[in-house]
Order: structure tokens, then C-alpha cells, then sequence
């Protein structure tokens, strides 16, 4: 597995700290090739991605299992942070893949989920029935998906636990200023 | 035109996510890779990352025990095995501002949103491979450098002391073959 580690180092040193450059060791990876060349290997993985695709709804269920699963064994023993933090990778997870899946509305009600854990100052303090909402409906939606009126409302849905989790995040946290403006700070991903 | 040898690129993945493994190895196969590692957990990732010695890292970063960020801090540390140059993609379900903060400032080279598409991931790599930024070695900071915009348009206090001279540029592989061409 032999790779040059020991490009020449460039090394500036001012007061406070150096600026180091070293020759791009990838700098071979890279060539020129003409303005008309049909190769695009972007679409060749879009192309491969939507090949793919067939799995998806069996990933997503097993996702959503998952996250039932957590759910489960954080009711039946709520002081094992552990099951707190597999229920957080659990939600974090569809958060970042239901979209991919095809299940968008599924990852903005994952996201409300995520940031009630994240954000809340006592976890034991949230009403279990606020997560317990946010489990179903990502089941839910997964599970109405391909009924024909299942998107508008699932959106419907998303966009209201959103809201419930918001109003929650931001009166338990009225006092922590660092909290309100991290819940409050719009995503870097943007909105449809 | 520019492209990139995919075919000769040794890419290291690192998430505890089967699925996401999964479409990350797909595309970077579709792109031309053909050496993709795949570690499930941080501490996994970093042995083979001292003994793959890849070009290109892609983490996660919530994971179990050692997460993504650890990972990234771990490759970036005086002394540390391997190579501690290597670019680091971040991709994370971590969506907010705070977050690409506190990426940037552990060493991370390039921060992707998920949900993953393939020419967000495309243009990442493009970004490392092509455009490789010098690094910085500060007291508490080893890494690329953080600062991205080096135009006059800054209004603020100076953090860095040592004057013009300390704005470096490596220039990018694609500039200088736009130069040349």
C-alpha cells in the first residue's frame, strides 16, 4: 500500500502561525479532455443511483424499523442514555437518507425529531408523546407512501411536527440564548 | 475540459450506515473509482486510513464511540500515523451553520449536506483534487486553510499576525492549465 507521503513541504512561518503548501500529490488524477467528450460521470452515477432504487423501499423499512425499534427500547428503560443515542443515529439516519429513499417529508419530520433530542435542556422532561408522534408519523409515511394523496398530506404532517417541536424547543430553552439561536438558525440546505 | 482519473484514486469511506456505504460506493464506482475502502466505525476507519493510505477520506459524522469529527482531528494531529495532508470530505445529515463551523475548524476539507447527490459529491472531489488549499498551522489548528474568500471585502479584526505577506495562494490545477492551454 505504498503512496509518497513526502511531497516537498513549502513551510512559512510569520508569528502566530505557518502557512505549509506542498505540491498537489493529485494533481496526476486530473486531464484535459475535449468540450464535446460524452463521457459524464455525473450522470453515469445517476444512472447507476437510479438502478439502484429498486432497494430503496426495503432500506427505508428497515430504517423505519430501526427507529421503532430505539423507540421501543427507550420506553421500557427511558434513563439508558444509550437507547437515547441509538434513537438519535436512528432519526439522524432517515433525516440524511429518507430523501435519497424517496421519502422526503419522512426526513423533515426525522429532522423536528433530531432537534427535540439535540436541543432539549432535560431530555427526560419531554413529553413522551411528542416523540411518540414524531415514530408514528415517519412510519406512517412510509408506510401510506404510495397512495395517491399520501405526499400532500404527509407533508402536512411533517410540516406540523415541525412546528409543535419548534414552539417546544423554544420555550424549554427561553434562557439559554446559545440554544435559541442554534434552533432558530435556518438550515444550509435549502427549501423547496 | 477537465475530468478527473477516478482509476487512480484511493478512496477510504467511513459510515456506520450500510445503506449509505452502499450509495456512496455505487456512485464512486460509477464515477471510475476503483479502490473504495469502507470502515462502519471511526477507530476502524483510522487504522485503515494508516494503512490504505487513501487520497480522499469520505466520512460521516455521527457515529458510534469515535465519530466522524474524532476521525477528522485524529488524521489532522502533529504526530499522528499516515498522511495528515489528506483531503477530508465530510458527509454529514448535520445540516446547520454552527455545524460547518465546527467541521471546518477540526480540519475538514470539504462539508456535503446529505441528502447525497452525485454532483454534490462530484464537485467536492473536483474541489480537493483540483483546487487544494495550503494549510495552516496555528497553536491550536492544523489544517487546510480556512479562509476560502481572500479578497479586500473583509471588515473585521485581523486574527493572524505576520501582514501581507502570510495570504498564500497555491494555485489551482485548473488555473494553471486554463494558463497554459
Amino acid at each position: 500500500m505504498s503512496k509518497d507521503l513526502s511531497p516537498k513541504l513549502s513551510v512559512e512561518t510569520f508569528p502566530d502561525h505557518q502557512v505549509i503548501t506542498q505540491p498537489n500529490p493529485l494533481r496526476k488524477m486530473i486531464r484535459r479532455v475535449a468540450e464535446n467528450d460524452p463521457d459524464d460521470p455525473v450522470a453515469r452515477a445517476e444512472k447507476a443511483l437510479q438502478e439502484l432504487s429498486s432497494e430503496f423501499d426495503g432500506w427505508m423499512e428497515n430504517e423505519c424499523d430501526r427507529l421503532a425499534n430505539a423507540h421501543t427500547a427507550m420506553e421500557m428503560n427511558p434513563s439508558d442514555t444509550a437507547n437515547r443515542e441509538e434513537l438519535l443515529r436512528a432519526a439522524h439516519d432517515i433525516k440524511g437518507s429518507a430523501a435519497t429513499f424517496g421519502y422526503p417529508t419522512a426526513a423533515v419530520a426525522a429532522e423536528s425529531l433530531c432537534r427535540i433530542i439535540e436541543h432539549a435542556p432535560d431530555f427526560d422532561l419531554v413529553p413522551p408523546e411528542l416523540i411518540a408522534h414524531h415514530v408514528n408519523a415517519i412510519q406512517a409515511i412510509v408506510r401510506e407512501n404510495d397512495r395517491i394523496d399520501a405526499l400532500g398530506v404527509s407533508a402536512q404532517l411533517s410540516k406540523k411536527l415541525r412546528s409543535v417541536a419548534d414552539e417546544y424547543l423554544a420555550h424549554v430553552n427561553r434562557d439559554r440564548p446559545e440554544h435559541l439561536e442554534a434552533i432558530l438558525a435556518p438550515s444550509i440546505i435549502p427549501l423547496d | 475540459m477537465y475530468r478527473i482519473d477516478f482509476n487512480k484514486l484511493r478512496f477510504l469511506v467511513c459510515d456506520d450506515n450500510a445503506h449509505m456505504r452502499r450509495i456512496l460506493r455505487t456512485l464512486l464506482h460509477s464515477f471510475g473509482a476503483r479502490e473504495v475502502y469502507e470502515a462502519e466505525d471511526g477507530a476502524t476507519a483510522l487504522e485503515m486510513f494508516t494503512h490504505y493510505v487513501p487520497d480522499i477520506v469520505i466520512t460521516d459524522w455521527l457515529m458510534p464511540i469515535f465519530d466522524g469529527l474524532e476521525l477528522a482531528q485524529m488524521i489532522r494531529q502533529p504526530g499522528g500515523k499516515g498522511n495528515p495532508f489528506a483531503p477530508i470530505i465530510m458527509l454529514t445529515g448535520h445540516s446547520e451553520k454552527r455545524r460547518v463551523t465546527v467541521a471546518r475548524d477540526a480540519g475538514v476539507t470539504e462539508f456535503l449536506a446529505k441528502p447525497i447527490s452525485a454532483k454534490g459529491l462530484y464537485q467536492r472531489i473536483l474541489n480537493v483534487v483540483a483546487s487544494p488549499r495550503p494549510y495552516i498551522r496555528t497553536k491550536n489548528y492544523f489544517g487546510p486553510d480556512r479562509r476560502r474568500n481572500t479578497g479586500n471585502a473583509y471588515i473585521g479584526p485581523e486574527r493572524r499576525n505576520g501582514g501581507k505577506a502570510e495570504v498564500l495562494q497555491q494555485p489551482s490545477l485548473m488555473d494553471k492549465a486554463k494558463v497554459a492551454g
